[in-house]
C-alpha cells in the first residue's frame, strides 16, 4: 500500500469521525464507561493480589528440635530440608538467639531465663511455593529429632482459600466486563457502519479490495479506542495517586504494602489504552466483514 | 472479449435465474438486453461483474474466467468494468468530483493524473461547471451523468448498465443515450438492460431477449418486441 493511501485512509477515518460525531460520540462514551470500570477494577485487583502475595510470603514453616540432638544431627537435619524439593531457603535460629528475640520484643525481665533456657533450637523454612507449605511442613515432621513443626495449621488453609477464590471472581469479572465492553462497542459501531452500507457497497462496486475499504473503519475504530480510553487514564491515575498518599502512611509496617504508584498505575494506564485500541479495531474489523460481501 | 458458455444460475430459494446461456459480446459492440421483469436480466448483468456468482458453467472477461475467479481477485475485475445502476448509486456527502474521483482513489491513482482525468470525464458529459455540487443539488439525469463519468474514468473496456433511464423521464433518458452512443464511439463496448420500448426501437442495436433464464432471441439491429 502507498503511503498516499495510507494518508487518505487516516484522513477519510478522521472526516467520517467528525460526519458522524454523534454516533462517535456514544461509542465514546460507551469505551469511556467501560474501561473506567474495568480500570478501577484492575487497581483493586491488583493491589489485593498484592496484599495476598505479601501475606502469603509471610507464611513460614517454624521447626522445633529435639533438645537431645547433638551439632551432627541438627546438621543431618538440616541438610534434609536443604534437599527437600519445595524449600526455598531456611535459616537456622539457635535458642540463645530465640530467647534474644523474645527478650527484645517482650522486655529485660525475660533475660532472667537466661540461666536456664526453656526454649529450643529452631529451623525457620519458606516454602518456594506458599501454597504448598502444609505439604513441606506434613515432610519435615517425619525428619529425625523435630519436635513439633508448626506452620499455623488450618489457618492457612482458609487463607489460601479465600484469596484463591477471590482472584479467580475477580479475573473473571474482569474477562466479564471486557466482553461486555466488546460487544457494546462493535454494536454502536455496527449501526455507523449500517448507515454506510452504501458507500462500502459502491467501493466494492468501482474494485476497492477489501482491506481498502475496511481499513479507514479500523482506523475509526482505533480513535473512537483512543478517545475512550482518555477519561479512564486520568481519572484512574489521579485516584491511586491520592488513595496510595492517603492509605500507604497507615500501612507502614504492616504485614502488606499497596502497590508503588510508580510502575504500576503507567502499567495500568497502558493496559487501559491498549485495551481501548483493542476493543474499538477489534469492534469494527466485526461490524465491517458483514457489509464486505458485495 | 464476454463470452458465456453453459451458464446456470439458481439462487438459494431455489429460482433459476439462468438456464444455460451462450453468448459472445466483442470489443466495441452495443448491446441492449430485454424481456420482462423476473427474466433474468439483471443476473445476467450481475454476473459479469460478479456481484453473483454462477452455478455452473464459464464466464470469461477480458480474459478472465469469472468461474474460477478467486475473491481477492475481484476486485481488479471489475476495475476493467464500469457499471451503471438504475439508481445512480452515488454518495450524497461527497461532491460531484469527488463522487467521480473516488473510482480513482481506489485504485491507487496518482493524484494529478485523477485531477485531470475527472476534469475531463465531467467535461464529456457536461457537469465540469457543478464540480463542486452535492448530487442532491442536481436532477436525476445529472445524477446518472455523474454516475456514468464515474463508469468510465478509469477507461474500462465495457460499460454495463442495469436499466440506466429506469428513474428518468423521456427527455432525459434520451440524453443518456446520447452520452452512452458517444462513449460507444470511442470503443468501449456497452451492455444495457432496459425496459424502454422507444429507445430499443430507435437506437437500433444488438438486442438479446432473455426469458426464465434462457436467450430466447439475438438479433442486431433488432426491435424491443415486446408490447408494455
Amino acid at each position: 500500500m502507498k503511503s498516499r493511501t495510507i494518508k487518505r485512509h487516516f484522513r477519510e477515518s478522521l472526516k467520517t469521525l467528525g460526519r458522524n460525531s454523534w454516533m462517535s460520540f456514544a461509542s465514546v462514551s460507551a469505551v469511556t464507561v467501560t474501561l473506567l470500570l474495568v480500570g478501577v477494577f484492575v487497581m483493586i485487583m491488583m493491589n489485593l493480589n498484592k496484599i495476598a502475595t505479601d501475606l502469603e510470603n509471610d507464611v513460614e514453616i517454624k521447626v522445633l528440635i529435639e533438645l537431645e540432638a547433638d551439632q551432627k544431627a541438627e546438621e543431618t537435619l538440616q541438610k534434609q530440608i536443604k534437599d527437600l524439593s519445595g524449600v526455598d531457603s531456611f535459616t537456622y535460629s539457635s535458642k540463645e538467639e530465640e530467647l534474644n528475640h523474645l527478650v527484645k520484643d517482650f522486655g529485660e525481665d525475660l533475660s532472667l531465663f537466661k540461666q536456664s533456657n526453656p526454649l529450643r533450637n529452631v529451623i525457620y523454612v519458606k516454602a518456594s511455593d506458599p501454597q504448598k507449605t502444609a505439604e513441606v511442613a506434613e515432610k519435615i515432621e517425619k525428619f529425625d529429632n523435630t519436635h513439633e513443626v508448626l506452620y499455623g495449621k488450618g489457618k492457612i488453609e482458609k487463607l489460601f482459600n479465600f484469596l484463591n477464590i477471590s482472584r479467580n471472581v475477580g479475573i473473571g469479572l474482569i474477562v466479564a466486563l471486557l466482553f461486555t465492553a466488546m460487544f457494546l462497542i462493535s454494536n454502536t459501531i455496527r449501526i455507523t457502519i449500517v448507515a454506510r452500507k452504501h458507500e462500502i457497497e459502491i467501493m466494492k462496486l468501482v474494485g476497492a479490495t477489501n482491506w481498502f475499504v475496511r481499513i479507514p473503519f479500523i482506523l475509526e475504530g482505533m480513535w473512537l479506542g483512543l478517545l475512550g480510553s482518555i477519561i479512564p487514564i486520568t481519572v484512574v491515575t489521579i485516584a491511586y495517586v491520592k488513595l496510595h498518599s492517603v492509605l500507604q502512611p497507615k500501612l507502614q509496617g504492616e504485614m502488606f504494602q499497596l502497590l508503588d504508584v510508580t510502575p504500576f498505575i503507567i502499567e495500568v494506564d497502558l493496559l487501559i489504552l491498549l485495551m481501548g485500541v483493542f476493543i474499538g479495531v477489534w469492534g469494527s474489523f466485526m461490524s465491517v466483514r458483514k457489509f464486505l460481501k458485495v | 472479449m464476454i463470452e458465456m458458455k453453459n451458464v446456470y444460475k439458481k439462487y438459494p430459494n431455489g429460482i433459476v435465474a439462468a438456464n444455460g446461456l451462450s453468448i459472445k459480446f466483442n470489443q466495441g459492440e452495443f448491446a441492449y438486453i430485454v424481456g420482462p421483469s423476473g427474466a433474468g436480466k439483471s443476473t445476467f448483468i450481475k454476473m459479469m461483474y460478479r456481484e453473483e456468482r454462477a452455478t455452473s458453467g464459464d464466464i470469461v472477461v477480458n480474459g478472465m474466467n469469472l468461474t474460477t475467479l478467486k475473491n481477492k481477485e475481484v476486485p481488479y475485475l471489475r476495475r476493467q468494468i464500469g457499471v451503471v445502476f438504475q439508481d445512480f448509486k452515488l454518495l450524497p456527502t461527497l461532491t460531484v468530483y469527488e463522487n467521480v474521483a473516488f473510482a480513482l482513489e481506489v485504485i491507487e491513482e496518482q493524484p494529478d493524473k485523477i485531477r485531470k482525468r475527472v476534469m475531463e470525464v465531467l467535461d464529456l458529459v457536461g457537469l465540469k461547471h457543478k464540480a463542486r455540487m452535492l448530487p442532491n443539488e442536481l436532477s436525476g439525469g445529472e445524477q446518472q451523468r455523474i454516475s456514468i463519468a464515474r463508469s468510465i474514468v478509469n477507461v474500462p473496456k465495457v460499460v454495463i448498465a442495469d436499466e440506466p433511464t429506469g428513474n428518468l423521464d423521456p427527455e432525459t433518458s434520451w440524453d443518456i443515450m446520447n452520452l452512452f452512443e458517444e462513449i460507444n464511439a470511442r470503443g468501449t463496448t456497452i451492455i444495457m438492460a432496459t425496459h424502454n420500448k422507444e429507445i430499443v426501437n430507435t437506437i437500433r442495436r444488438r438486442v438479446i431477449a432473455i426469458e426464465g433464464g434462457l436467450i430466447v432471441r439475438d438479433e442486431h439491429g433488432g426491435n424491443y418486441g415486446y408490447e408494455i
